[in-house]
């Protein structure tokens, strides 16, 4: 795991591996691998209350468990600042990986694509397609979300792009 | 226009007829020659060119079609009219699939389906087709306005829609198998797809579709620093899927290491995304219209000026379910495709003359492959045709991380766990 820092790796040890390949048109082994989805993701949701790193809220937005909605957040010089986060489960899931959308932050930086779809580090997709299917949403969030507000948080913040809530009246973020 | 001009002169004229004091006549003349210049403006302005029956081969200046079918008469090209019956997808219209649907367009393809999710924006003005103009308007409806004014005679369909949804991948699937267009036709609705998205997620559910439809593509790529790409023609069953083995792309010959991505997510060139539409076009035209070697895969480098060929088996271990079927079927009719080839030789054999106009035989066909080309199986790496690499890694059969938990294994039910994770993120 070249690329990543000490912490992200020791986090995603941690993080239950899933076992069953299907994407969601794949009927009742998709309902199997979406249990696993929801294994993995509580046990890290435990893992970072337990480690007073809670970073974000994740739930299925239909019942087929395609569409996900929820919220994320980082602390930077003691302010949190949070944004809404939502994805899609491609249809060549897991082979490839969801592509996380922070849409409040479309167009204010360069590491994101159109629509708010956050540009990934080069060493994200290579471990994620020698991971597959054993890598879930849970290890989609440490490996790509949580890096890129590390990153890009502070840079946003610093340049003035974004505005903590209770900052000015002008605010528009959060 | 033409008619709102036309009512200003006739208001001006009545102006002047009332006018008691005739010291503004001059004035009011004035306008009125400026109205009138207006009109003639007007008159000679764009006009729409209207709708062609038959392509004609007469070379006059009104004819959109002669410099084509001038490939017939050349002996290139046997039928080029037959371009009018076939139906191309493209997937992904920002900086290679808008040319190319623009060269698709201009040589009068008979119908083009187009997919994106994205709209036009300044940041798109680097590359080729789109006009600043259209900034803010999805990429498919500003691709058909420009589209349709170059050639009324294309039937142009617009999907603004993402296609790796499951939403998405289902209208896409069922657009393609739509067949009004040419009710007769074999197979699904469309003669090729054209994969010109710029995300491997994209490609996936591409080479999904069409496995699944048993549909043939072509995938093509630029890389991220914009200075190189490639073309692919995919088969499913013949040739191997995009699933097959890791995608292959062009080495830039640039240390991976030494080229600086903080702050970018990707460069891009007017003249690499030009070349490689081109050459997908080109590849396209070959394949429908029958003529030339048409290339299974074909690099771009454009630092050295290399062109890497090669052609991929399909790897009996592919991931992908729909590969293996169409691999089977491939397999199982092999007895029936060697019969026709061989009864197509022997047919060509009998028109030939008993005095060989073309005594060189250098160029014929023959039943045993040997195109020459690098051929290897999808799966092996080692064999890779200098200046390709592979863009990921294959999937670990054994497990990569130490995990200190087992493998999950789920018998419980999906609502309470859903329960669980809404407790905790209360
Ligand atoms: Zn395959």
């Amino acid at each position: 795991m070249e690329g990543w820092d000490p912490n992200t790796k020791s986090t995603l040890t941690q993080i239950p591996l899933l076992t069953t390949k299907a994407g969601p048109r794949d009927g009742a082994v998709w309902t199997q691998r979406l249990k696993e989805e929801y294994k993995s993701l509580i046990a890290y949701t435990q893992m970072n209350k337990s480690n007073d790193n809670d970073w974000f809220r994740i739930s299925a937005s239909n019942p087929e468990g395609t569409r996900w909605t929820g919220k994320c957040w980082y602390v930077h010089n003691l302010l949190k600042y949070e944004f809404d986060l939502q994805f899609d489960i491609p249809v060549t899931y897991p082979s490839t990986a969801p592509e996380l959308e922070l849409p409040q932050l479309d167009g204010k930086t360069q590491k994101m694509y159109r629509g708010g779809k956050i540009c990934l580090t080069v060493h994200f997709k290579p471990l994620w397609a020698k991971n597959c299917p054993r890598f879930g949403i849970a290890h989609a969030l440490c490996l790509g979300l949580a890096p890129w507000l590390a990153a890009e948080v502070p840079i946003l913040v610093d340049s003035g792009m974004i505005k903590h809530k209770d900052d000015a009246t002008t605010s528009t973020e959060t | 226009m033409e008619v709102e001009l036309k009512e200003m002169l006739h208001d001006l004229e009545s102006l002047k007829q009332s006018l008691p004091d005739p010291s503004h006549r001059a004035s009011i003349d004035k306008l009125r020659l400026r109205v009138e210049q207006l009109t003639s403006l007007e008159k000679s302005g764009p006009a729409q060119r209207l709708k062609v029956k038959d392509m004609s081969a007469e070379v006059v200046d009104s004819n959109p079609y002669s410099r084509l079918m001038a490939l017939q008469r050349m002996g290139i090209v046997e039928n080029y009219e037959r371009i009018r019956e076939f139906s191309v997808a493209i997937v992904g219209i920002g900086g290679v699939g808008s040319v190319a649907a623009e060269m698709l367009t201009r040589c009068g393809i008979g119908r083009l389906l187009l997919y994106d999710y994205d709209k036009v924006e300044l940041a798109n003005m680097n590359r080729l087709f789109f006009r600043p103009e259209q900034v803010n308007m999805t990429k498919t409806d500003a691709a058909v306005q420009t589209l349709s004014d170059i050639n009324p005679d294309v039937v142009l369909e617009s999907y603004t829609m993402n296609i790796t949804t499951v939403q998405g991948f289902e209208t896409f699937v069922s657009s393609l198998k739509n067949k009004s267009f040419r009710p007769n036709k074999e197979g699904s609705g469309v003669d090729l797809v054209l994969s010109c998205v710029d995300n491997y997620e994209a490609r996936m559910a591409v080479n999904q579709a069409c496995n699944e439809m048993n549909q043939t593509w072509m995938e093509s790529g630029v890389s991220e620093d914009a200075v190189s790409g490639h073309i692919q023609l995919l088969i499913p069953g013949e040739t191997a899927c995009f699933a097959c083995a890791p995608p292959l792309v062009v080495a830039s010959g640039i240390d991976e290491r030494t080229l600086k991505r903080e702050g970018v997510c990707a460069a891009s060139l007017p003249t690499t995304m030009g070349v490689v539409a081109g050459l997908l076009v080109q590849n396209t035209l070959k394949f429908l219209l029958n003529f030339g070697q048409v290339s299974p895969y074909l690099g771009y480098n454009s630092l050295k000026d290399y062109f890497p060929t090669m052609e991929m088996k399909p790897n009996p271990q592919c991931s992908n379910v729909a590969c293996l079927e169409r691999q089977q079927e491939y397999i199982v009719a092999k007895p029936a495709r060697d019969a026709a080839l061989k009864a197509k030789m022997e047919a060509e054999a009998l028109l030939v003359p008993d005095c060989p106009l073309h005594a060189d035989n250098e160029w014929s066909i023959s039943v045993v492959d040997d195109s020459g080309l690098d051929s290897m199986d999808a799966a092996s790496s080692d064999t890779l045709p200098e200046g390709l690499v592979r863009e990921l890694p294959s999937a670990d059969k054994s497990q990569e991380l130490p995990t200190s938990e087992a493998p999950l294994t789920s018998n419980d039910d999906l609502e309470d766990l859903r329960r669980q994770l809404e407790a905790l993120n209360s």
